[in-house]
């Protein structure tokens, strides 16, 4: 069927900052959508209050609205349009998660789109209804014959008391239409159901929550399913949860192809979402289904299901590189599936179930030292900030690439799972999911627990502890040996289960990962790179989507033309996220136009960086030294860009430097003597630049001195991390002491920062780009709240609101200075404290920062273009001209998920805690909302 | 995409090069076999020969041997089972894509024949160690049983490449030696598939019963290697089954007097059998119901004067999109063929409708005769493994009878 004409202009709704259950896939989602609508030609707005994502970038869509997401925004956009002779015929909510939906219905309660004449595709609101209301679910289950477990719909505490008694104990409540399972929880035994009933009644919009039969221990499963206008559905992915039911799926460890299914049990379940989503309403577009299947008798019942493209899609988008958001776009506008062709092979058809050669492992990624106090048992409720994806031609082999994703120090699945945690507490431990049990399970195993005492109080599918524990029995065996004596068969053995250089080399003792990687790379086992191509090879596919396995046959194909690498930021966590996302794009974009080959290298499924379709060829690796050496031995780059991937990439550059390959943009040397405090201070002292005293220590002694030398209150932090981590704001003996000890069993070896800390006193920061030869301030931010909360927990405000013309001409001064003087070619961030109009200069951080999207959505220029190409060399500032297009200010506002941890004090300080951000234009200072936020910018102070 | 190979082979120690000379160096092996997902089963070397000189070395699954077939590669995903049963694969050695095979062990019950009929099976991670609660025995076990030779640890993505590029040959599997001068004059030996009758050798050799014999309809099942699935998706519908040997005369059948003929799937090259396409010629001048899958498909369009062709390399998984050109919805599909039916034949014929298409490369997926009962289609409705979607043509077949 040809597609709907009379579409010509459509509006995607975003999903808004993020927050822990809905983060960057959506952005990801937005973008594609975004771009598969445009190919046809079709108009596309967008709305979203995040700018620090690249679907609100005019690459992305035609007009951007940085706004609230709510339906006073909405209103705005239509009525604008249609004034401008531009309407918007239809508007996608299904790409903006939950919040884009429940945005979509309320404007559709208040009648605005009918007023307006706007369509809604992609979803109906009856199908949304019908998905998100327990009750309407459970009954079109009964209805469809598909078995679901026994609940009742419960509007009250006694109501839910009562059903409680009724079903019997484990149960869970379900609030309807929450996000990430926010309210939801298990329970156990009477004396929990109380809290849990309330917690689930206030979370819900519409006090109603699902009163279930819990089945714990059942394996969990997530189909992602595509519909036509013309009822065709094909199954896009099939993941296994390797953690079972219990545990969100959003804080599960998942795997893909699904590992334990047998056909007869999985055709089943197909057939039952294949019904599920016919029955959910008439509309064409993604739809994400959730089974549990019983482990003894293969019973399956359905969960849920969620008739739009979800967290999980991008998921499965990157597991099997069809592009799930783009062809569902193209559904919404009236296309079917078997008119579409396979974006990926170019010459099949998208009406077709990817085959997966390969195995995928999704880890999530968590942030719980950074929520003191919260329960950090996963359960109903996710919790995770982020998440990695690892491939690998085995199940071992992409578990132990993923462990090495994560960037918290794994270095594979190692048992290694802090020395304070005695083996008694890790067998006990092994009953409670938390965010290292799989590493608690290695430790289990390599203290000989039985298999079947892991299984029985894990409830993991012993399957995949069977696999684990093969690691353990290849580890006994590695140590009989040392490197020179290795039989090359063994070697490949352990490449092929996915253990690092390093581990290998901690595991013989005696040697490095230098040493190692020589005396594999001597025996010929090098890595080969295969191609994700959605049909097992079966196709020749044009994409450029590479991973990297120990197998005989390599794919990838090094070009001659020029290249340049860009370090993608890895995982989502609190203080890395987006942002930098954002930035790594925008650098793809601007190495493509200039003629080399863009290759990016990530480990994130939820971003835009890791769309095949955006760089010229995508390495989806670990951001580990490991996989990025071969990289570079393979493609031998022309250099590698490490100031837009946040303190991830940034930390690699030493080592690269020493390979000999180039850095773009600002030299590692001078990198370093920005990150290093020491050498930095001495900088700043020669250029006259004023900061707060400090000293740096290795030890609780020297510190101490140190503190008595400057005078408290000091702020304490270890040197090369971001967001704060680890850093607090101290006032005696006592606390610095504690805070010392703290420090360095998470970093042994880390050179403790002290500073004096400047209380009562203004913060500010700004962004710039040097040449060489020109300094350009991107911007000035003010901070309301004062110094003490983390910069991405304040809310910054552009340009300054209440710093006169003399500081702003010191911090304009201080910035050139030390951008001269640190020889930056890019970009610059530079943090300052003001205190009785002196300016002091924090720190200077030499990269991309957190705020250059706010700053380039706030101006409208393209400052990462501008920057990227500044970094290449092959532009400088005076060939472009700055217009800053803004009238009043822009106040980039932090966005919290504190009531994920109903046990934490909403308490803000040195730390960063929040998780997203959100965009707001005020015309002048009399607007309410920033006076609000300026009366109560202490409030949440911790000191 | 031609990829530098040559330049870029890697070569692990000395155990894996593309070369004739030679076999394994011995190099010092650990003793506990621990690839992924294995247990401990014993490493004996064995090697992948191909007609055309590759060779690929890796470990042996299951029974130390040698053995020969034409190598082909299924991308399924599930079902591993079912497919190494399906009689359509015998003669071949058989590729599983899927990274990991065995993950579930083995159960009888899912099986589409009494025994395996593939002649090889080439995997990459051999995965012995299972977890399910019905299975009965380790994959290894299983073919143990069932004698099968296999190899495992071998590039299995690299050589579907290859075989996509080169088209379908023959290959010979050895545990028992690694000599591939040997080897490739085992090989030489080998009858191309094109003209071999398979059909007749995995045929049931007396007729038999299947369903209740009071059940409302009467079908002929002309079993060529009738998978147990079709006959389950046929008494599920109320059919009372007799399953006669390929080579029995239309003259035996008929005196049953059945409703409706059913023509089944089976290995080998249609065009070598003569005797069925006379029987579907006869089938049809009765004027009963008749009903095709697979080599029935393609037997009934040579006895409509279609001819056939033997593929580049077939369809085999169960993710093949299928377009119903009558309804104009489409449908995912099992398929398992190396030969095809020849388009510009049907499209000629002046009583042959084509009723489905593959929406992949357009070969034929489904024809009906205009004057007479009769349709088949190339792919397999009754999946096992695989989606159901395309079951509704049971139904059809069913509606046709009385």
């Amino acid at each position: 069927m040809p597609r709907d004409t009379s579409i010509q202009h459509i509006l995607i709704i975003g999903s808004g900052p993020i927050i822990i259950g809905q983060a960057c896939e959506f952005d990801y989602s937005g973008s594609q959508a975004s771009r598969s609508l445009r190919e046809e030609g079709i108009r596309v707005s967008l709305i979203n209050s995040n700018p620090a994502t690249i679907m609100t970038d005019p690459v992305t869509a035609d007009h951007i609205y940085l706004l609230p997401l709510e339906p006073a925004s909405i209103e705005k956009i239509l009525k604008e349009n249609i004034e401008s002779g531009d309407r918007i015929d239809a508007v996608l909510p299904t790409m903006g998660g939950q919040t884009a939906l429940n945005l979509a219905k309320e404007v559709n309660e208040m009648g605005i789109w009918e007023k307006y004449g706007v369509r809604l595709i992609g979803v109906d609101i009856e199908a949304i209804d019908r998905a998100e209301n327990r009750e309407l679910f459970r009954q079109l289950m009964v209805e469809l014959g598909i078995s679901v477990a026994p609940s009742h719909i419960a509007n009250s505490f006694l109501e839910g008391k009562e059903y409680a008694q009724q079903i019997g104990f484990p149960l869970v409540i379900r609030p309807s239409f929450t996000l990430g399972g926010t309210g939801g929880s298990f329970v156990h035994s009477k004396d929990d159901l109380d809290a849990a009933l309330q917690r689930g009644l206030t979370a819900s919009p519409t006090h109603e929550v699902l009163v279930e039969k819990a089945v714990l221990g059942w394996k969990e499963y997530e189909l992602e399913l595509l519909r036509d206008g013309a009822d065709n559905v094909c199954i896009i992915c099939v993941v296994e949860n390797l953690d079972p039911m219990g545990v969100h799926t959003g804080d599960s460890i998942t795997v893909a192809p699904a590992m334990t299914l047998s056909d007869t049990c999985y055709q089943e379940m197909r057939n039952m979402a294949i019904q599920m989503m016919r029955a959910m309403g008439n509309f064409a577009g993604g739809c994400n289904v959730q089974f549990a299947v019983d482990p003894h008798t293969e019973d399956i019942i359905s969960i849920e299901i969620n008739p739009r493209v979800s967290r999980s899609s991008a998921l499965a988008s990157k597991a099997t590189g069809y592009p799930i958001a783009k062809v569902a776009a193209k559904l919404a506008i009236g296309y079917n599936l078997d008119e579409i062709k396979n974006m990926v092979t170019k010459s099949t058809s998208a009406y077709f179930e990817p085959a997966l050669d390969y195995v995928i492992v999704k880890m999530p990624r968590w942030n719980f030292d950074k929520f003191q106090g919260a329960d950090d048992t996963l359960g109903l409720q996710m919790k995770s900030v982020g998440e990695v994806m690892a491939i690998g031609r085995s199940f071992n082999e992409a578990l132990q690439k993923a462990c090495q994703s994560l960037e918290n120090n794994k270095i594979g699945l190692d048992g290694e799972v802090g020395f304070y945690k005695s083996s008694q507490e890790v067998i006990e431990g092994l009953g409670r999911p938390q965010w290292d049990r799989i590493f608690n399970i290695k430790k289990a195993m390599d203290l000989g627990v039985p298999l079947k005492t892991i299984q029985k109080q894990t409830l993991i599918d012993r399957w995949f502890l069977m696999q684990i524990q093969n690691l353990s029995k290849l580890e006994k065996e590695l140590r009989r040996y040392t490197l020179q004596n290795i039989p090359a068969d063994m070697m490949i053995n352990l490449k092929q289960n996915g253990y690092s250089d390093l581990q290998i080399a901690n595991i013989l003792g005696n040697t490095t990962e230098e040493e190692v990687y020589e005396y594999r790379r001597a025996l010929g086992i090098r890595r080969t790179y295969k191609l994700v191509d959605t049909c097992s090879a079966e196709f020749e596919s044009k994409t450029p989507y590479y991973y990297s396995t120990f197998d005989q046959e390599n794919e990838s194909v090094k070009s001659d033309k020029k290249k340049i690498f860009v370090l993608g930021s890895g995982p989502n966590r609190i203080g890395q996220g987006i942002e930098f996302d954002y930035c790594c794009v925008h650098g793809i974009l601007a190495i493509k136009e200039y003629g080399y080959e863009a290759i990016m290298v990530n480990c994130n499924p939820e971003t835009v960086s890791t769309d095949f379709d955006i760089a010229d060829k995508l390495y989806f690796e670990p951001v580990f030294w490991e996989h990025l050496n071969e990289l570079l031995d393979f493609e031998q780059p022309d250099g590698v860009i490490v100031q837009l991937g946040g303190q991830t990439a940034l930390k690699l550059s030493e080592k690269i430097r020493n390979k000999g390959i180039p850095i773009i943009g600002t030299s590692f040397d001078d990198m370093d003597m920005a990150e290093d405090r020491g050498r930095f201070s001495d900088l700043l002292k020669e250029l006259e630049i004023p900061y707060p005293e400090y000293g740096s220590a290795t030890t609780a002694e020297e510190a101490l001195e140190v503190a008595n030398r400057i005078g408290y209150p000091v702020l304490v932090r270890p040197s090369y991390v971001l967001g704060g981590q680890r850093m607090r704001i101290v006032i005696n003996d006592d606390e610095l002491e504690r805070s010392v000890i703290g420090i360095l069993k998470h970093f042994p070896d880390n050179r403790i920062l002290i500073d004096h800390f400047l209380d009562r006193a203004e913060e500010c920061e700004i962004d710039a780009i040097c040449d060489g030869e020109d300094v350009h301030i991107m911007g000035i931010m003010e901070h309301i709240e004062p110094a003490g909360i983390h910069s991405g927990d304040s809310s910054a405000v552009l340009p300054p609101f209440s710093l006169s013309q003399n500081v702003l001409d010191q911090m304009s001064e201080f910035t050139k200075k030390l951008a001269h003087a640190l020889n930056i070619r890019g970009l610059i961030n530079i943090q300052f404290a003001v205190k009785n109009e002196k300016v002091y200069v924090i720190e200077a951080n030499p990269r991309a920062s957190r705020t250059t999207p706010f700053i380039a959505k706030a101006y409208q220029i393209p400052y990462l273009n501008i920057a990227t190409k500044v970094m290449l060399g092959t532009h400088k500032l005076k060939d472009f001209s700055f217009d800053k297009k803004l009238n009043g200010y822009a106040i980039k506002e932090p966005v919290f998920s504190f009531e994920k941890f109903p046990n934490v004090n909403k308490e803000l300080g040195p730390e960063m805690k929040s998780t997203g951000e959100a965009i707001r234009f005020i015309e002048d200072l009399q607007d309410p909302f920033f006076r609000h936020l300026y009366k109560e910018k202490s409030m949440y102070l911790s000191r | 995409m031609q990829s530098a190979l040559l330049g870029k082979l890697t070569s692990f120690a000395n155990t894996h090069i593309h070369t004739f000379s030679g076999g394994i160096s011995s190099s010092s092996r650990h003793d506990v076999s621990l690839r992924p997902g294995m247990e401990t089963i014993e490493k004996v070397p064995a090697v992948l020969l191909l007609e055309d000189g590759t060779a690929y070395h890796g470990f042996s699954a299951a029974k130390i041997g040698t053995t020969t077939g034409e190598i082909c590669f299924n991308t399924g995903m599930t079902g591993y089972q079912e497919i190494f049963t399906d009689p359509s694969y015998a003669g071949q050695i058989l590729l599983m894509t899927n990274a990991h095979i065995g993950n579930y062990g083995a159960f009888r019950e899912e099986t589409e024949s009494k025994d395996i009929k593939i002649s090889g099976l080439v995997v990459k991670n051999y995965t012995v160690q299972y977890s399910r609660r019905m299975t009965e025995q380790s994959i290894q076990d299983y073919l143990l049983d069932e004698n099968l030779v296999g190899i495992y640890g071998v590039d299995t993505r690299a050589i579907v490449r290859h075989i996509r590029d080169k088209g379908a040959m023959n290959a010979i599997i050895s545990s028992e030696t690694t000599d591939l001068e040997e080897l490739k004059r085992q090989l030489d030996a080998v009858p191309s598939m094109a003209g071999l009758e398979l059909a007749s050798t995995v045929s049931t050799k007396e007729s038999y019963f299947v369903g209740d014999p009071n059940a409302g309809r009467k079908v002929i099942v002309y079993d060529f290697g009738v998978k147990k699935s079709i006959l389950s998706n046929l008494t599920d519908r109320d059919c009372y089954l007799k399953v006669l040997p390929a080579k029995t005369p239309f003259s035996e059948a008929i005196e049953w007097n059945p409703d409706a003929f059913f023509i089944s799937n089976g290995p080998g090259d249609p065009a070598s059998m003569d005797y069925a396409v006379q029987t579907v010629k006869e089938i049809l001048n009765s004027g009963k119901p008749l009903f095709g899958i697979c080599l029935g498909h393609q037997l009934l369009a040579l006895a409509n004067g279609i001819g056939t062709y033997k593929m580049h390399n077939g369809h085999r998984g169960a993710n093949q999109p299928v377009k119903n050109l009558v309804t104009g919805k489409s449908e995912i599909t099992t398929q398992n063929h190396g030969f095809g039916v020849n388009p510009d034949d049907v499209r000629n014929s002046p009583n042959t409708i084509i009723t489905h298409v593959n929406l992949n490369d357009d070969t034929i997926e489904g024809i009906r005769l205009k004057d007479k009962p009769a349709f088949s289609v190339q792919y397999h409705p009754e999946a096992s493994p695989g989606p159901h979607d395309a079951r509704y043509l049971f139904d059809e077949f069913v509606g046709m009878m009385k």
